[in-house]
């Protein structure tokens, strides 16, 4: 009996271990740029949730598509109605793990590598990151690029020419220890 | 004993479930609030009259609409593109619940200015609500000098008011659909016969053919109409294209007017006799000012 009582106790301490390792944000911030010879296009979403597990380098973002704020009200309601069609696809996603996770000390750049899923589209994507892992804090900040036609986003001939074929999307997720 | 075994065993549980995937510890993060339903209809008239729609803060919108004359005029006036009621005006969202305009339409030289007050935001998720109801209100001024030069009349007696409560749901994605109590109050009337003040009801919907195209459909029915020109109950179909800043709507329709106080009173043609105006709106919507952008990185 003492032994299984052990077992279970040894368990639950994992349990706390394991969820030490873990940071979370959400407010963490994500834009992104389109660049076209009409107009650029720029939007910004400060509610990002985001989890890294720094004991074996798991990371998973969740992003409201209905939170990106537009400098025009009218194209956020385009981009939630026509574009993204965030009635139907609420969320854009990551999952993925930072590559060589062991060997990180002392570095200060690192490779995402996992799957993004934007509009319903899942796509495999590696991405350079800064990262800065403190006592209590990590926080990752880069920049990258995706092709508005991977994810069929369908951009009508009309406004070809004001949207990019290629978006910038930058991201700083300051994520804090799970007390 | 049996106790701590049995709240042992619960916590290994959890150990257990802890370890789930990263993403279900987000999905748990996710706040849960209310959300507003945007975009019940694409742009601010269902067709002839005025929809839920207001343009947001700091958005200007310059609206040109035509009506043109009878289809069952014949080849003679080109199926009735050879005459037209223009309207042309500026409508501007004081703040996302406040929208303010001014328009002129060539037919009978009338102004007209109104606003629309979104009072109720329909809304899903926690608290959800199933309509949105907004107020709105107008008055119209009559230029055209139509009478007799030694009766003129007065500032007053040209002018007419409008109130509608407008009622909307947006039933799913593509399924909107609204219905609109109508108050109209003339200062004047042609003969004793006619009523001052006339009571309708209108009812409007759209179905979403595609991202940028809907179906809509729009009706008015009026209680006490006016006698003296036979007065019928104005309809009209169409549809809504949009690309980018533009929503674009081609109609057809017994009115040939655009304000709301003329096509509900003063429709005379027989949709079904092909008493039909064909028509549409145009807008380009301009950003001013009230920027949201913020930048913190």
């Amino acid at each position: 009996m003492k032994y299984i009582l052990s077992v279970l106790v040894c368990f639950l301490l994992i349990n706390n271990l394991k969820a030490q390792d873990r940071y979370l944000t959400k407010q963490g911030t994500i834009s992104f740029f389109s660049h076209s010879p009409v107009e650029d296009i720029e939007a910004v979403n400060n509610q990002v949730l985001s989890i890294v597990d720094i004991e074996t380098g798991d990371v998973a973002i969740s992003v409201l598509m209905k939170s990106f704020m537009f400098e025009k009200s009218l194209m956020q309601e385009h981009f939630n109605e026509n574009y993204m069609e965030s009635d139907k696809f609420p969320k854009a996603k990551f999952k993925g793990e930072i590559i060589d996770f062991e060997n990180l000390e002392n570095k200060n750049k690192v490779s995402i590598q996992g799957d993004l899923t934007i509009h319903g589209i899942t796509k495999k994507v590696k991405v350079e990151a800064g990262i800065e892992i403190d006592k209590d804090s990590v926080v990752l900040k880069g920049v990258f690029t995706v092709l508005v036609a991977d994810y069929e986003i369908k951009i009508p001939s009309v406004v070809k020419n004001n949207i990019a074929k290629t978006i910038e999307i930058t991201f700083s997720l300051n994520h804090k220890k799970i007390k | 004993m049996k106790n701590i075994l049995i709240i042992a065993l619960l916590f290994s549980f959890n150990s257990l479930f802890s370890q789930d995937d990263l993403m279900d510890v987000l999905d748990n993060e996710t706040p849960k609030h209310k959300e507003f339903v945007s975009s019940t209809f694409k742009g601010t008239r269902i067709l002839n009259g005025h929809s839920i729609e207001n343009r947001k803060k700091g958005t200007l919108e310059f609206l040109i609409s035509h009506r043109f004359g009878r289809i069952n005029q014949g080849i003679d006036e080109l199926f009735g593109l050879d005459q037209s009621n223009i309207r042309f005006a500026f409508e501007y969202g004081v703040s996302d619940r406040l929208m303010l305009g001014l328009g002129r339409s060539s037919f009978k030289k009338t102004y007209d200015g109104f606003f629309k007050y979104q009072l109720v935001r329909q809304t899903r998720g926690v608290k959800a609500f199933p309509l949105s109801i907004s107020l709105f209100g107008s008055a119209v001024y009559k230029t055209l000098k139509d009478y007799d030069p030694e009766n003129k009349p007065d500032f007053n007696r040209k002018l007419a008011y409008t109130s509608q409560v407008l009622i909307a749901s947006k039933i799913n994605n593509s399924v909107s659909i609204q219905i609109t109590p109508t108050y109209i109050h003339n200062n004047s009337v042609r003969t004793n016969q006619d009523p001052h003040d006339i009571f309708a009801v209108g009812l409007g919907n759209r179905i979403k053919l595609s991202n940028r195209v809907t179906l809509n459909t729009e009706y008015f029915y009026t209680a006490n109409p006016l006698k003296s020109i036979k007065a019928k109950d104005a309809l009209a179909i169409g549809v809504d294209i949009e690309t980018g800043g533009h929503v674009f709507q081609l109609i057809l329709s017994n009115s040939i007017t655009m304000i709301e106080r003329d096509f509900i009173t003063e429709t005379t043609n027989d949709f079904f006799e092909g008493g039909i105006h064909f028509g549409f709106n145009i807008s380009r919507a301009f950003q001013t000012g009230g920027k949201k952008k913020k930048k913190d990185f």
